[in-house]
Formats: C-alpha cells, structure tokens, sequence
C-alpha cells in the first residue's frame, strides 16, 4: 500500500530549479532512499514533505493527507530528523526528550517513560543528565534520531542519518534504522553514502539536479548495469610477455592488467575458464584464484549519473567523515 | 489539550533557558535602576518620583520584552531548533503566543522593579493601578510583538540587536517620555502618534499623575489595534520568510 504519493513536485528559488518535476511513491513499511551528492534537491524535497518548505508545484500525498493543504494533520504522524543535530544544548539528553514529545501534546508519564526507553535502546542512558553540548557527535545525532521518533510516528524523514559521525556510531545508527522497519516504520532517507543506501533501503532513487534519474531496488538498479562479465585472475607470474597470444587466441576478451600479477578479463558474453586456465598452464603461469567481478551499485550510479563516486567521497570528507 | 501541553512546554523551556538566567535577571533589576537613578540626577530634585514612574515603567517593559525575544529566536532560528517547533503539530498562532508570553512576563515583571524602589520613599496608594496594570500589559505584548517581527526579519543575533535599538531608542524619544508630545516639533509629531508606546506611556501618565493627552477609552482601542496589526504581520512574516 502506497503511504507517500509525490507527483511533479517543483521547487524554484528565482531562477534556479532546486527541484523539477519529480513523481515517485513510497509503501507502506520500506525503506526509500534517496541518494545523490550535496545540491541534488534531497533536503529540499524533505522540507516540502515534512512542511518546512512551499512546493511551487505538485503534490504530495502523505497516509491519505494532503500534504500542501493539510501539513499540521501530517505532523502528527511524521517524525523528522534533520541534517543537522538541532536539539538545545543548555537541556540535558532527558529533557531534550521530553521536551520533543510535550510538543506532540505527550502528556509528563507518558514522555517520561518513553524518553528512558529511547534512552536505554539508544545507549545513552548513562549521558542523560548530561547538557547535550557536551556530548559527541555520534552521540548527539543518536539523541536527534530519539527525537524525531520521541512521539512514535508511523512514516519516519531522515535527513542524512549518518554523516559527520564515527563509524562505530554509524553502524549502530544502522541498526537502529533496520529497527525500525522491523516495527513496520516507513522511512524516507536521503544519503550520499553508496554503502549505507545499498546496505539499508528497500528501494533507492538517484537523484541529480533535482530530477529523479532513476528508482529501483538494489537488484534492479544492478540488473541494467551487468551488461559485462568480469574475471579477475589472481597469478603466480606476470604475464605482460604472454598478453598478446591471450588476445590472439581469444579476440572477444578484453584484458586489462590490474597490478604486476592480476589482470582482469571483460567480456560481452560469459567467459569460458577452462581454455583460459589451459593456455596461462602452458605457459607455465598458474592461477591461484579466479573471482568473477559483480558491478556495484557505485558503478550502477556512476553509469546512470555520469557522476563519479569520487565526488561523493569527497563529500564526505569534507563533512568530516 | 495536546495542544495546551505543547504551548506550556513552549513557555517553560523559554523562562528556564533565557528568561530565568542570571544575567537576563540582572539585567532586569539594573536596567530600570539606572534609569530611575538617572532621571532623578538629570532632574536635579524638582521632579518628583511619582512623575518618573510611568516613564521608568515603559522604559523597563519596552527594553524587557524586545531585548530577549528578538536575540532568542534568531539564535534558535540559527542552530535550527527553531525548526523543531515549526515541525510540531501546533498552529503557527499557538507558536507565536508561546514564544512571546516568557517575553511578556518579564516585561511585566520589569516594570514593577521601579515602583517596588519607589514604595520605599512615596505613597503609591493613589495610583489607579487597574489602569496601570493594563497599561503595562498592553505595552509588553506590543513591545514583544515587535520584538518577534525583528527576528523575524533578522538572521544574526547581532542583526536582532541592531534593528532592536533602531525602534526602540526613536521610540523612547518619541512617546512623550523625555518630550511631551505637545512640545514635539510638528514634523516629529505625526510619528508618535503613529508608535504603540505613544499611547501605553499616555495611559501610564493618566493612571499614574493623571495627566494625559488622550482620552483611556482612545489609548485603549488604539493600542489594541496596534495589538490585532503586529500579531497579524508577525504571523504573516513567519509564513512568508521561515516556511520558504
């Protein structure tokens, strides 16, 4: 059941086109991730969905709610959690929390008690009488992500969860979001880690320039990009002297040396070992492995972007990552 | 009820985090303990404290109210945690009436530190202090009003302080505090009376002295329309530059 519906949503700031035109849709209980490097329009169309921003155009369907009209009704049922750790440093972790749910009209018990279980499944019980200022940066985004789920709403927005953090504190981040699909959550998050969007959304959409330049699970997104067979041979010699009567013999193989005693085989149809391994024997070459290459899904957004995946991890790093 | 919960949080962050620290509660005693002492040494014995009190007490709501309303927001609209509170399921009114109440109750609060110094040396029973009292509260939510407008329109603290002290400090001469409005220059004049303080400080006058040049029931309609006018701009201006 489709739970997000968003169709032609625009956004313009004079003349610049933050977002142009985009249609996609979200079910009830995955994970939808939008990945593309900074200035795509991912921030810019969470704050249009969750409120903090006008569409020029379009429209966005939230459990049956219209967005535009009616955002006061979908806040109710939305829990968001912005790019960056907005909480207030001078309260300390607990009253953060609660603070958040008396927001949502939760009454003292009730945010008190479920402040102390966020608390507990996100480890920071023992920081909750702590000012958030003092806490790390691992921490902190925990606490927002607490947060933002303080009031336990049904579709959760989650701004770039895990950039500016440690690893460690990412993994967890991770988990926690897994979590919540498991609850029966629906979670929209935007990223530009390659990794995290493979390793936890159900579906991704590419997003550059504020189009959706394509949407699909991870095998779907990888299906298109297998057009090639790939092999890597690990040897025990350098065949540089033998790479010519290779492609002699074999004229539908491309072979590109990868390091003194690897080379990569590429071709369009699926490779045959055997004669390979033959030929490399006779020459007194053995393979000691042979791993077939599957595309990732960083070559799958390079091929459908044109963007490199460098450009993201530079991104990264400079977010401090 | 969610609602009422979500507005007393409001309320209860914004007194515990700005408005009950201990600079701002300094800040409250010493600023209209200047002015009071100021007064009384420009005056050099002729003027009475009966006379400087609704000057001292305009004065004290006025800076009260705008100086910690206009720097909060801006600093919470620059660390974002603003943003929590447009994100809450409360209508934008509810929102604004939280955040300028704290403001409000320190104004009030401001503008009864001088009549408890004056307590000591003059008798205060002849004050009509009905009047007083909604006097005082008419300029607090003005001056908080205006307050919210300049963070609306400010993104720096910095910002927030200097567009504060361009109203305020025209306004203070303007009002009739320091001129009476009769002695104003005739281009200066129409400005007063186009300012909310002109007439909260002519209330003041009347409940207190009872000289004023308007009519209460005027002072009254006139501050209340300054009242509905702010209110509308503060929630429009919030829509139009926060939700963009």
């Amino acid at each position: 059941m489709e739970i997000i519906k968003v169709t032609h949503l625009k956004k313009t700031y004079g003349d610049v086109e933050a977002v142009n035109n985009i249609s996609f849709s979200i079910e009830q209980g995955e994970i939808f991730g939008f990945l593309g490097p900074n200035g795509a329009g991912k921030t810019s169309i969470i704050n249009m969905m969750i409120g903090l921003s006008r569409p020029t155009g379009g429209h966005i369907m939230i459990d049956g709610i219209d967005a535009i009209k009616d955002i006061k009704k979908v806040q109710k049922i939305i829990g968001i959690v912005p790019d960056e750790n907005n909480l207030y440093d001078e309260m300390n972790g607990f009253e953060n929390l609660c603070f958040c749910a008396s927001l949502y009209g939760m009454r003292k018990k009730e945010r008190e008690k479920r402040a102390t279980e966020l608390l507990k499944q996100f480890n920071l019980l023992k920081a909750s009488r702590r000012p958030f200022k003092t806490y790390s940066k691992g921490m902190k985004r925990k606490l927002t992500i607490a947060a933002g789920i303080i009031h336990d709403p049904k579709i959760i927005f989650l701004d770039e969860p895990t950039t500016g953090i440690d690893v460690e504190s990412a993994r967890q981040i991770r988990e926690l979001i897994l979590d919540l699909k498991k609850q029966g959550k629906t979670i929209f998050l935007t990223t530009h880690y390659i990794e995290e969007a493979e390793r936890i959304c159900d579906r991704i959409a590419f997003i550059v320039n504020g189009k959706i330049v394509k949407t699909g699970t991870v095998n779907e997104l990888m299906e298109n990009a297998e057009s090639e067979h790939k092999i890597n041979l690990v040897l025990d010699n350098n065949i540089t002297g033998s790479r010519a009567e290779l492609e002699n013999q074999f004229p539908n193989y491309k072979i590109k040396m990868v390091g003194d005693n690897s080379c990569l085989i590429i071709s369009q149809e699926r490779i045959a070992l055997s004669p390979l391994l033959q030929l490399l024997d006779s020459k007194g070459i053995s393979v000691y492995e042979a791993k077939a290459i599957k595309p990732s899904l960083e070559d799958v957004f390079v091929k459908v972007t044109g963007i490199e995946a460098v450009q993201l991890r530079i991104e990264r790093e400079k977010l401090g990552t | 009820m969610k609602t009422m919960i979500a507005f007393w949080s409001i309320l209860k962050k914004d007194i515990l985090n700005y408005y009950l620290k201990p600079p701002n509660i300094s800040w409250g005693i010493i600023f209209p303990l200047s002015w009071t002492l100021m007064q009384l040494m420009r005056s050099e014995g002729n003027l009475g404290i009966v006379e400087l009190l609704p000057g001292l007490m305009a004065m004290s709501v006025l800076f009260g109210t705008t100086s910690m309303l206009a720097v909060t927001i801006t600093f919470e609209r620059k660390g974002r945690s603003f943003d929590r509170l447009l994100l809450a399921p409360i209508s934008i009114s509810i929102l604004v009436v939280a955040k300028i109440l704290g403001a409000i109750l320190f104004g009030i609060i401001n503008a009864f530190i001088p009549v408890i110094f004056a307590a000591f040396f003059i008798d205060l029973s002849r004050i009509n202090w009905g009047l007083t009292i909604v006097a005082i509260i008419f300029i607090a939510v003005t001056s908080a009003l205006m307050g919210l407008l300049i963070a609306v329109s400010a993104k720096e603290v910095f910002e927030a302080q200097t567009l504060s002290n361009f109203f305020r400090f025209p306004m203070l001469f303007l009002c009739g505090l320091f001129v009476p409005l009769d002695k104003l220059p005739v281009v200066l004049k129409p400005l007063s009376f186009i300012l909310p303080l002109t007439y909260g400080t002519d209330i003041l006058n009347g409940s207190v002295t009872g000289n004023s040049v308007f009519s209460a029931i005027i002072n009254f309609v006139v501050m209340l329309a300054f009242v509905i006018l702010l209110f509308y701009l503060c929630q429009r201006n919030i829509k139009k530059k926060w939700i963009l």
